[in-house]
């Protein structure tokens, strides 16, 4: 998709700083995610990702900083209120509602939004892009495999008709078949139009995607750029694309 | 009597009892699938709700056993002292959980636990202080009708219990499967911060998980009251810690498990003081609770806690 590199912001991250207690967690970071772009947030484990997208969505508020959201300050809006205005999560480790069916997990995910001709569209939607979601409509979702979790969780995500969509580790435990699936489905749903930021362990398949990524290291921004140069960068070679392992990193992913 | 009489009598009791252990038993769950507490303040809620009924019958007139009713009046007494005991004791409920309770979600640790006890005894010493420590004469507006089946008698208060504690739970039922807000409440006792990233206004839904929890206690009192005209300032502990058994036998947080329990547990305790003696009967409850719960460690209908660590 070609990017129109004046579009506008949708989502910026302003000189955020986010603690856990004492512990500084983001340091100084600043995001910028253009109107219909797909933006990729590589990085080590425990350096920040996660806690990125807590933040976006308001389960955790950063100390000093701002965050814009389609050029209003949301920093200290409900996370009701941020998913009203038009952000959706899918989650890390899909996080379904085990026990609910996938229809109700979908009606979840319509939380904020009237049920009317608007739900049944959207589930039209989703139904189209996950046939085997419909399939399993009525099952419940505890049940299901984890690539068809995940397509729930994505369809979820897509129920509250969101222009940002927040991935946490979409490729997370799914097969390799699952994986290219998935990433598909991402750039499927982001040329209909929504944006997406996703943080992503497996950063050759997101930078295949991705127009732009930024790498996080120890809750700074190391790097960033487009998704061209990113790959051609001799760092990212090294520590990202397993052209050469880096002694600490699989010791430090098993630790986890 | 014939052995087989007794048997069917004492199934009357018991459904009769269990019905409201089960009433009583919801609340427990309820608030315990949604914050994994145990809420022992609900005791006294139970407790107060009795007085709450009390003194709606007899505001309405209906003083001790002298006034019976019959038809249209004694169904919109009822109703009325229904509504009024559900609705204070809901809003008792709700009162401790904004209160008292919210303020101390963030702590880790048994303070939220100790809190309801503390909460408890306030109210059940507040009661005894303020109206009284004896025992009371509860309003009874029902005639005394019996029907008898083969030799066992039921008294048309029983089946009228059923009929009350059937609709309340079918409804709770209803509401917890297909409203929006009951599917907020599964969806947060299920993964509490995905519901929040949905939008769930998680303080709303564990508002609401106490004021349905309380109101079916509300229920239970009144049904408590009507059974065994009487009440005092301590009646919460007993039935509280059947009932709150009962939840643990139809598996804690599992809300066909509380109505299941509680039927179980009223049978149970009726056919020990028919068949063995009185005196055995809370041997017997908790003797199977405990088997049950080194088999089924989550309850009859409960699951082994998923993705909890």
């Amino acid at each position: 998709m070609p990017l129109d590199a004046t579009s506008g912001l949708l989502l910026e991250f302003k000189s955020i700083n986010t603690y856990y207690g004492d512990l500084h967690v983001l340091k100084d970071v600043n995001y910028e995610i253009r109107h219909g772009e797909i933006v990729s947030l590589l990085g080590g484990n425990a350096c920040g990702k996660s806690t990125t997208m807590k933040t976006i969505m308001g389960v955790v508020r950063p100390r000093t900083g701002t965050v814009i959201f389609d050029g209003q300050p949301i920093e200290k809006l409900s996370t009701s209120e941020r998913v009203r205005r038009g952000i959706a999560p899918v989650l890390e480790a899909r996080r379904l509602f085990p026990r609910m069916t996938v229809f109700e997990n979908l009606e979840m995910g319509a939380f904020m939004r009237k049920k009317g001709a608007e739900f049944a569209q959207d589930l039209e939607r989703v139904y189209e892009l996950f046939p085997r979601v419909k399939e399993r409509r009525s099952q419940v979702a505890g049940t299901l495999s984890g690539g068809e979790q995940q397509m729930v969780a994505i369809g979820r995500a897509l129920m509250a008709r969101p222009r940002l969509i927040c991935m946490d580790e979409p490729s997370m435990g799914l097969s390799p078949l699952y994986v290219e699936q998935v990433f598909d489905i991402i750039q499927t749903i982001n040329k209909q139009g929504t944006s997406i930021f996703m943080v992503e362990q497996n950063a050759s398949m997101a930078l295949s995607i991705a127009h732009r990524a930024y790498v996080l290291q120890t809750g700074v921004v190391v790097l960033s750029g487009t998704a061209a140069e990113l790959r051609e960068d001799k760092n990212i070679r090294e520590a990202y694309l397993g052209e050469l392992q880096v002694p600490g990193a699989k010791a430090e992913a098993e630790a986890k | 009597m014939t052995g087989f009489d007794l048997f069917v009598q004492q199934t009357i009791n018991g459904l009769t009892l269990g019905a409201m252990y089960s009433l009583l038993a919801l609340g427990f769950t309820m608030v315990y699938g949604i914050l994994e507490l145990i809420n022992f303040a609900h005791f006294s809620v139970f407790m107060v709700g009795t007085f709450v009924a009390m003194g709606a019958l007899q505001s309405m007139g209906i003083m001790g056993q002298s006034v019976i009713l019959t038809g249209l009046p004694l169904v919109g007494v009822l109703l009325v002292a229904l509504a009024a005991t559900m609705t204070v004791c809901g809003c008792i409920g709700m009162g401790i959980e904004r209160f008292f309770l919210r303020r101390l979600r963030s702590v880790k640790g048994p303070a939220q636990m100790i809190t309801t006890i503390g909460i408890s005894y306030i109210l059940s010493n507040s009661v005894l202080l303020f109206i009284g420590g004896q025992g009371f004469n509860f309003p009874n507006p029902i005639p005394m009708l019996k029907y008898h089946i083969g030799g066992a008698v039921m008294d048309v208060r029983q089946p009228l219990i059923w009929a009350i504690s059937a609709v309340l739970m079918i409804g709770l039922t209803y509401f917890v499967q297909s409203t929006k807000l009951g599917k907020a409440m599964r969806a947060t006792a299920q993964d509490p911060e995905a519901a929040r990233m949905m939008g769930v206004d998680v303080d709303r839904v564990v508002l609401t998980a106490f004021f349905l929890g309380s109101a079916m206690a509300g229920a239970a009192a009144v049904v408590f009251g009507l059974y065994y005209n009487y009440t005092n300032f301590y009646i919460g502990f007993d039935a509280g810690l059947r009932a709150f058994t009962a939840a643990v036998l139809g598996g804690i947080g599992n809300v066909p498990g509380a109505m299941l329990g509680g039927l179980l547990i009223g049978i149970i305790e009726t056919m020990t003081s028919q068949f063995i003696s009185t005196n055995w009967a809370e041997v017997v409850i908790f003797s199977i609770l405990i088997l049950v719960l080194v088999f089924r460690p989550a309850g009859l209908l409960g699951r082994v806690a998923p993705n909890k660590s």
